[in-house]
């Protein structure tokens, strides 16, 4: 496969991991933030829905416990009395005493609004208020709560009044309200760094005095609190005789409140809105609050989860990355083992054809030659016959007998390696006594090396783990090995021919070393190549290495080679010990 | 037996052997080594032959085109137990020599062999059947 096909494996598992991984942690993690949202959301708005409701109640029941006041005032005094300043003035103290100056003035005024009786720290004296509004409210109503205005006297406050019958004529006891005390009642809700309150009447005129400027609400205001939504809106109550009563009774009555979302004009943030209304729904009490702020701690969590999903998210990606590039590398390694498996089998699978055609031709060869030698034989019996005995060419015809068994006996040599080579025995393997084995080697090899003119020196271990081999197979690994070494010397005149053994890394060492010629590096890598040969011609078959490196690797060992040109060839051989038996000790 | 001990009779041997050419030579030289040799080119052949005559000695080529070398061994020794066998077998056939022993071989030859190697072997076969 080519880099491309790995690029795409990869790719494939990166993206499998990255969603099997990742979907599940954002579907975790985006139900649990809706579920959370969701809930930590109805709950703040729960909490503030609460708040204004509650503040709503405190107010309305502030501002009917004030008219309350003035009402008892008013029945339980009579116009002569009420006529009285002095007894106003009196009145008035015990009701500043009873709530904390709050009360800051009282009036009696006749039904042509003018005031017949003052007590408080104005100097207003018979002033006329038969164009004020509450005035004429008050006379058209029993009692009359007033909007919060600048009054005669230039300061903020409003004005509460109720009206008293004497037969035909109608007076009204009025007193001013403590702007500031109102204010603080409202200006108290406050939450978290933006929330506040306020409350504007049906003219969208702020009742309340606040520190933000939220003049810019007011047209939205408008159109949300009476103007687009007037079903919503609670009915006015108008009936003269039922506003005491019944308006107490809805005052201090649940009331329904309201929310909208908008732009905090103060902050120029999405902000919240609760709103409810109060005093018989001529008021509104708004709360503002910017969402960042109203959901502080549901953000945190939001962008809390956020963080979390980011650094998961980055961790997955990296983790996917990495592994997915380990697992396509680790298949492309087993690729490429695979390849060079295939091609280490096709080669031996071309080296077993090469051997099997090698072995058929020997076979066929044989007989042939068989057939040649002993024609030639034949002739040879014939030659003892007298009539051939005064035959002139006798000698020649003798000689060229002896050639030709000789060269049979060659071909018979050359076809017998063959067919070693290619052989598909399985000679028997037992326990084989290594050394010994080395020292009869060494006696067949003895005569041969006295011609060569080379000294054979055995250094052999005697504490040897058994090895189990086919001991003809090991035979011929040593001979040849001997032999190559013989006729490595022999071209240099003699030499020493060691063979040690000994253990080594769990294997049973032995090394074949010659001072001879040397193989050139050139060389060195190809000769356990089956035919490469560097004999002259007819010396050598060029199989005994090969021979020798099938025999070591098949039977488990292996064969490595150390050769300095000039200086000598040593062969490493590595036979694997006998693995411990299990039956052993066991019938 | 009878007939090693008249050692001055010719030693009668049966030789099975697919080629032809190595049969007929070889026959020829062991006649003149004072040997008395019967050529047969199949197994087939070697069965019927050795049905109407009787042989000191059998060499059985084990690779022949009609029948397995050792089965010819087999019905041999059904037939003469006592005649020894003599098995000739290619180089790298071993296993199937030493097989051949098994069932009663006497021993085997490598082929291309050298003529006194057979001579010898078949020498050493009726030394060791007169005893």
């Amino acid at each position: 496969m080519d880099i491309k096909s790995y690029q795409t494996i990869r790719r494939a598992i990166f993206t499998i991991i990255i969603l099997v991984s990742l979907t599940p942690l954002l579907t975790l993690i985006s139900v649990t933030a809706f579920g959370f949202h969701t809930a930590y959301r109805s709950k703040v708005m729960a909490y503030l829905d609460q708040l204004v409701e509650k503040h709503a109640l405190n107010i309305d029941t502030f501002l009917f416990e004030k008219l309350a006041n003035i009402r008892v005032l008013a029945l339980s005094h009579s116009m002569e009395e009420l006529a009285n300043e002095e007894l106003l003035n009196h009145l008035l103290a015990n009701l500043q005493e009873g709530h904390n100056d709050v009360f800051v003035d009282l009036g009696f005024v006749n039904e042509q609004g003018v005031q017949i009786a003052y007590a408080g720290p104005f100097k207003l004296g018979r002033a006329d208020y038969s164009d004020a509004r509450w005035f004429k409210e008050a006379l058209q109503n029993r009692v009359y709560i007033s909007d919060v205005f600048m009054g005669l006297r230039g300061l903020p406050h409003f004005i509460v009044a109720v009206k008293k019958r004497v037969g035909d004529e109608r007076y009204i006891l009025r007193s001013t309200i403590d702007f500031g005390a109102f204010n603080r009642l409202v200006e108290n809700t406050r939450m978290g760094k933006t929330g506040f309150a306020f409350i504007i009447n049906r003219e969208t005129e702020l009742q309340t005095h606040s520190r933000e400027d939220i003049s810019a609400f007011i047209p939205m205001l408008e159109k949300r609190l009476w103007g687009q939504e007037p079903d919503k809106l609670p009915p006015r109550n108008n009936d003269e005789d039922s506003w005491t009563s019944f308006a107490v009774q809805r005052a201090l009555a649940e009331r329904p409140v309201y929310h909208f979302t908008g732009k905090n004009a103060v902050t120029n943030k999405a902000a919240i809105f609760v709103n409810t209304f109060l005093k018989d729904n001529e008021w509104a009490l708004v709360y503002v609050q910017d969402k960042a702020d109203a959901f502080a701690s549901l953000y945190a969590a939001r962008n809390l989860s956020l963080l979390v999903l980011l650094i998961g998210g980055i961790a997955i990606v990296i983790m996917a990355s990495i592994l997915s590039k380990r697992i396509s590398d680790r298949i492309r390694t087993m690729d490429l083992e695979k390849q060079m498996m295939n091609e280490k089998v096709i080669e031996a699978g071309k080296l077993a054809s090469v051997g099997e055609l090698a072995a058929g031709i020997a076979h066929e060869i044989n007989n042939p030659v068989a057939i040649m030698v002993e024609e030639s034989g034949w002739i040879g019996d014939l030659l003892e016959e007298d009539e051939f005995k005064s035959t002139e060419n006798l000698a020649e015809i003798r000689r060229a007998l002896t050639q030709i068994q000789t060269q049979g006996s060659r071909c018979k040599a050359i076809t017998h390696k063959l067919l070693s080579f290619a052989r598909k025995t399985d000679p028997m393997e037992r326990d084989v006594d290594i050394n010994s084995l080395i020292t009869e080697v060494v006696e067949m090899s003895r005569q041969q090396a006295r011609y060569a003119n080379v000294r054979i020196n055995t250094n052999l271990s005697d504490n040897l783990s058994p090895v189990t081999v086919s001991p003809s197979e090991m035979q011929q690994v040593l001979l040849n090995l001997i032999n190559n070494a013989l006729d490595a010397m022999d071209k240099k005149e003699g030499g020493l021919l060691s063979i040690s053994t000994r253990m080594e890394e769990g294997f049973v060492k032995v090394d074949v070393s010659d001072t001879g010629s040397g193989i050139p590096d050139a060389n060195l890598k190809r000769i356990f190549d089956p035919f490469f040969t560097t004999k002259p011609v007819g010396k050598g078959t060029g199989l005994g290495l090969s021979i020798v490196h099938g025999i070591m690797e098949k039977m488990g060992g292996k064969i490595t080679v150390n050769s300095a040109v000039g200086v000598g060839t040593t062969f490493h051989l590595y036979l694997p010990v006998t693995p411990p038996k299990a039956e052993d000790g066991k019938p | 037996m009878e007939d090693s001990a008249r050692p001055e009779n010719k030693i009668r041997v049966l030789l099975v052997d697919d080629e032809e050419g190595f049969v007929n030579v070889v026959k020829k030289r062991m006649n003149r080594r004072g040997m008395d040799v019967t050529t047969v080119t199949s197994g087939g052949e070697a069965v019927a032959v050795l049905r109407k005559n009787d042989f000191d000695c059998a060499v059985v080529d084990l690779k022949m085109e009609d029948m397995d070398g050792i089965e010819v061994l087999k019905i041999f020794k059904k037939m003469v137990p006592e005649m020894p066998v003599l098995i000739l077998t290619g180089h790298g056939s071993e296993k199937a020599a030493r097989q051949g022993l098994t069932h009663g071989a006497f021993d085997y030859l490598t082929k291309p062999c050298e003529l006194p190697d057979l001579l010898e072997k078949i020498r050493e076969a009726m030394a060791q059947t007169a005893r």
